[in-house]
């Protein structure tokens, strides 16, 4: 292959030009090329080695349907690999990287690989490393010790692994009519569509519009073909109705007619105005799509068909006819279908030199006779290619009969001194996307194509895409579909022969004595004889075929090699090409960045939920730790204290003295209407609708499977309002879960919901000293025991800020939870540390809030873990007998009264070590693995009240193993402890000090 | 896939939240019929074809809406609020 720069031809500038190296060779080309064009014109024929045996590749199609030229593009540190040279727009300053070779692309090592050929076959990954199940060799073991010797030899480019400095975009558009494509029948489908005054955008994968027309020799209203495209794409988009976007790919068709799209905004520019995307995300939501995604040629199989040289003969002519450049000094064309011959006079008119053209068909027609002879080409019928000659690059190609009609291979094979061949096995219309929005596409036997599905959307194909494969049928059916019209449409004349577009239905040449592979899928190195393997080895439908060699699975997803593969496979089990079927296309089309998909949206994007007293606490050098999307005091650090050293300050002040938490972050839900009681009835375990007005109520919540889904305090504020509070982390799902009841389950109760969470701020004040800091703040009530009784609450003010008090306790002190409107949280929580100044008043953080609770055995979501049934959690005198509620019913199958269940407890260490949370109870005194687990730690901490370290635990008949010595085993972490396992009440049984 | 809320419009259906299938009936409250309340909180069909679903509009309007859907096309076929299918099915009885 000696490709060069043809003297005249093409849209490139050749006034101008663009400097750009290739593995660190510079070069340089002309605005309008591509990477591909460039490096050919410069005489570069290989452009990489391949996916397995590294064997060496040239570009063999001239767009996105490229297997074999893919390249990275570097940038100062970052590096994308795998971008398609034959759609890489050069620019001034671009530096790009052959890929998948070592040292380098001219001398790789790995190309021994080659001499390995069969051990690389189909399935050799799974046939390699399903080792003995047992025993040193067992397959995970050996899999890991190679897999890194062979990822380093298989694959393509490398991912840079610094972070991206680019920037993207994402853009929500809506239409009526989405046009996908610029040929000819995009061109005129989205000319109906705005006539009719649609709003319509219209996307085109190239940098410029046209398809088809770029790289035709014929004349449409008398002028050049190309220039035609312009003019009218030009017109089009000065339309006000129409938005015109070129360098988008639409990549994916989803439900809802939604579509995505990527549109390269400046990573084809030489310098980047700042601030500017790289790279644009399109999800575009349509009426109407018209997918003028026009058809992409196949190749025919034969063997030798991988050496550079070897190419679509479409792509010979578009790199001749669109960039001015010459594949090849003598080009032969292998074809089963008349649009050889059609590139043929379009190659002959740019002056590059056709050999010979060689055709399975015994007979072709008189326009194709005339073609070849006037081009000066050798007209070879009735015969196949059956194999290649090459080093690094094709220099003559065996030819032998062939009968189209058996496929069987004869006579003398002949050789034909050739640098370029262009093959042809004819057109399969573009149906990915079509493909993608649902439906079996249906196989034309004319084309020997699928063509695409019934729509199941409001969408419809036009053009080659829905199997019209001459310009004056694309023109027609273009027109139609974009138009709403029944009026026969006013088209443009076309000045060019027609041809038949149907193909002799050959695939593939197989001759009896073959030496060389024969490949199908070039991106992944798969050959016809892959595919012959997996048949005999049972793997018979195209789904297993797919994933068993790996055919149609690289970035290219089959482009080429999809149709014949499954003829192929249809081959071998003797049935028709439909017969075997076709798998579904997958998103995207193109490969996308996951830079673009993710456009502004990366590092951190959760919600901060801040309390209204989060300033004060940092300022009083609160360390904070996230529970959920809440951001919380852990501790109140002093100088060179530990957290546990903290938090035992912090709990033991509450114990002696006083001390105030933040608890805001309790999920509150406002609960209103005649019938709330009744609701509360239901949805709590136990009875609400008979709590008096000014009382509060501990509540447990079931899921209607038995299991404790949530528990916390509502308040009854009036016969028709409650205050429902929850856990911190369940507030979002709890409010979902009853308004679900609501909506669904009992539309009748006239009971509305409002989540208040952030409209309290909520103050405990916990300690024996308690109540002699309320007394101190608080006017407008009394707080004795007789106003305020346990569980009561009242309405009074802290300074001039209203508040609301109800006396209820989670540390098992006399404590209060004083609530006011949240924009005063702050105020009335430095009136209550100004109230507490004689008692040594303390605020404490979560690790003191847990230490509290812990010694009182109270459970939270450590206990309440989805799986903990109430009666596991000591919790049964809350479940009512007078009332159904949710999960009343299955709280009590089989499975949750066993006695094997695991139930609360506490445990105290005997050794005075900290108990790790997480940790397993064992009944082994020296660690072992695996152990027999019997329960496991929930909650630990140091207790200043016992001066010990405890925990809570799950545990395998807790209640009767009371007393019993066990060991807390945290193999993970390297601790092992013995434990004496406890009632979870540990401290204050009685709870006579909350009563107090 | 986009849900036409009956209260907000036509939304992209990231705003809402699937809430399970609305074909199945809760059994009587105070029935301890395990075997029923086993198929109503487990068993559930999996139609191909149309199908009954409850969605919550969660980022928007927080009702459950009862949707009709074909689970092999994604097609929707009906929308409606919840309150209104359930109570009209219940005839206003809640079980």
């Amino acid at each position: 292959m000696t490709a060069s720069r043809l003297p005249k031809g093409g849209r490139v500038d050749r006034a101008k030009t663009v400097r750009f190296t290739f593995d660190g060779k510079a070069y340089s080309g002309h605005p309008g090329d591509v990477l591909a064009s460039a490096l050919l014109a410069n005489g570069i024929t290989l452009f990489g080695r391949s996916f397995k045996y590294h064997r060496p590749r040239g570009v063999f199609a001239a767009g996105s349907d490229e297997p074999n030229a893919l390249v990275t593009v570097l940038s100062g540190s970052v590096r994308e690999p795998n971008v398609r040279a034959t759609e890489l727009e050069i620019y001034d300053g671009l530096v790009t990287a052959s890929q998948n070779r070592f040292p380098s692309l001219e001398h790789d090592f790995m190309a021994v690989n080659q001499l390995a050929g069969p051990i690389f076959s189909a399935g050799f990954y799974y046939k390699t490393f399903m080792g003995p199940a047992i025993g040193p060799l067992r397959s995970t073991k050996v899999w890991m010790f190679f897999e890194k010797f062979i990822r380093r030899a298989a694959g393509l480019g490398k991912a840079g692994v610094t972070a991206d400095p680019d920037h993207y975009e994402r853009m929500n558009a809506f239409c009526d009519v989405l046009v996908v494509g610029t040929g000819p029948a995009g061109l005129l489908a989205a000319e109906a569509a705005a006539e009719t005054g649609a709003q319509v955008i219209i996307a085109e994968e190239r940098p410029i519009a046209g398809g088809s027309l770029l790289a035709s020799v014929e004349l449409i209203d008398g002028r050049n073909a190309a220039v035609w495209a312009r003019e009218k794409a030009a017109a089009l988009a000065a339309l006000p109705n129409v938005r015109f976007l070129t360098r988008t790919s639409v990549w994916g068709y989803y439900d809802g007619n939604v579509l995505t799209a990527i549109e390269h905004v400046s990573d084809f520019k030489p310098n980047r105005t700042k601030g500017q995307a790289r790279q644009r995300y399109w999800i575009i939501r349509t009426g109407k799509t018209i997918l003028a995604t026009g058809a992409f040629e196949r190749p025919i199989v034969f063997p030798g068909n991988d050496c550079p040289g070897v190419m679509l003969a479409d792509a010979v002519r578009r790199y001749a006819v669109e960039y001015g450049v010459a594949t090849g000094n003598n080009v032969t064309l292998f074809t089963n279908n008349d649009s050889a011959y059609e590139a043929a006079r379009a190659l002959s008119q740019a002056g590059v030199n056709i050999v010979a053209i060689v055709d399975v068909r015994a007979d072709v027609s008189g326009a194709c006779i005339e073609i070849a002879s006037s081009a000066g080409a050798e007209l070879v019928l009735g015969h196949a290619v059956t194999g290649t000659h090459a080093g690094k690059t094709l220099s003559s190609i065996t030819v032998q009969h062939f009968n189209a009609q058996t496929g069987h291979v004869s006579g003398t094979p002949r050789e034909i001194k050739t640098d370029c061949l262009g093959v042809s096995g004819g057109w399969s219309p573009a149906i990915h996307l079509a493909s993608q929005a649902g439906g079996k596409p249906e196989w034309d036997e004319d084309l020997q194509a699928f063509l695409p599905p019934e729509p199941n959307q409001n969408w419809v194909t036009a053009g080659s895409a829905a199997g019209y494969m001459d310009t004056v049928s694309v023109f027609s059916d273009g027109a139609t579909k974009g138009s709403s019209s029944k009026a026969k449409p006013k088209l443009p004349s076309v000045d060019a022969p027609m041809f038949d577009a149907s193909p002799a239905a050959v695939f593939q040449i197989e001759p009896a004595a073959k030496s060389q592979k024969a490949f199908v899928d070039f991106q992944h190195d798969v050959t016809a004889d892959d595919i012959r393997l997996a048949y005999r080895e049972g793997f018979h439908s195209v789904e297993h075929l797919k994933r068993y060699t790996t055919l149609g699975m690289a970035t290219d997803q089959g482009k080429t090699s999809n149709i014949p593969g499954l003829a192929i496979m249809a081959d071998a089990r003797g049935i028709t090409i439909p017969e075997a079927g076709t798998t579904r296309f997958r998103p995207p089309f193109t490969p996308v960045s996951f830079g673009a998909i993710a456009g502004e949206r990366y590092g951190d994007l959760r919600p901060h939920r801040l309390t209204p007293m989060h300033d004060w606490h940092l300022a009083n050098s609160a360390k904070t730790y996230e529970a959920g999307l809440w951001h919380r005091p852990m501790i109140y650090g002093s100088h060179g204290e530990t957290v546990e050293q903290a938090y035992v300050r912090e709990a033991r002040a509450v114990r002696q003295s006083v001390g105030i938490v933040d608890v805001s972050t309790l999920g509150k839900i406002d609960i209103q209407g005649p019938d709330a009681g009744i609701f509360l009835d239901r949805v709590y375990t136990n009875m609400f609708s008979t709590l008096p007005v000014g009382k509060a109520r501990y509540g447990l919540m079931l899921r209607e499977d038995g299991i404790v889904y949530d528990d916390g305090t509502t308040w009854r504020l009036s016969e028709t309002q409650f205050l429902m509070t929850t856990t911190t982390a369940n507030a979002g799902n709890v409010m979902q879960h009853l308004e679900f009841y609501l909506d669904c389950i009992w539309p009748d109760l006239r009971v509305h919901l409002t989540s208040v969470t952030d409209v309290w701020a909520g103050t405990a004040v916990s300690g024996p000293k308690a109540r002699a800091v309320l007394e101190a703040c608080v006017t407008g009530t009394s707080v004795d025991n007789t106003t305020l009784p346990f569980m009561g609450i009242v309405y009074g003010s802290i300074g001039d800020v209203p508040v609301m008090i109800c006396r209820l306790s989670f540390s098992g002190e006399l404590a209060y939870e004083v609530y006011c409107g949240a924009g005063f949280g702050t105020q009335v929580w430095e009136a209550l540390l100004e109230a507490g100044k004689p008692y040594d008043i303390m605020p404490y953080g979560l690790e003191a809030l847990g230490t509290l609770r812990i010694e009182k055995g109270h459970v939270t979501g450590a206990e309440i873990d989805g799986r903990t049934t109430a009666h596991d959690l000591h919790l049964d005198w809350m479940l009512s007998k007078k009332k159904p509620y949710i999960g009343s019913a299955m709280k009590d199958r089989d499975g949750l009264a066993d006695e094997n269940r695991l139930s609360l407890v506490g445990l105290i260490s005997l050794d005075n070590q900290s108990i790790n949370g997480g940790s397993h109870i064992v009944s082994d005194a020296t660690p072992r693995e695996p152990a027999d687990s019997f329960g496991h730690v929930t909650a630990a901490c140091y207790s200043p009240a016992l001066g010990k370290y405890i925990a809570l635990a799950l545990v395998k008949h807790g209640t009767s193993m009371i007393g019993n010595r066990a060991y807390a085993t945290d193999l993970l972490r390297g601790k092992h402890g013995a434990v004496e396992i406890v009632s979870h009440h540990m401290f204050d049984p009685e709870g006579s000090r909350m009563h107090g | 896939m986009i849900i036409k809320c009956p209260y907000c419009g036509p939304r992209d259906v990231i705003e809402f939240t699937y809430q399970g299938d609305a074909t199945r009936q809760r059994p009587d409250p105070a029935s301890s019929d395990q075997a029923a309340w086993s198929a109503y909180v487990y068993d559930r069909a999996n139609p191909m074809g149309s199908h009954r679903e409850f969605w919550l509009h969660s980022g928007g309007c927080r009702q459950h809406l009862i949707i009709t859907r074909d689970m092999a096309t994604h097609v929707i076929s009906s929308v409606g609020f919840a309150r209104d299918a359930v109570a009209s099915v219940k005839g206003g009885e809640h079980p």
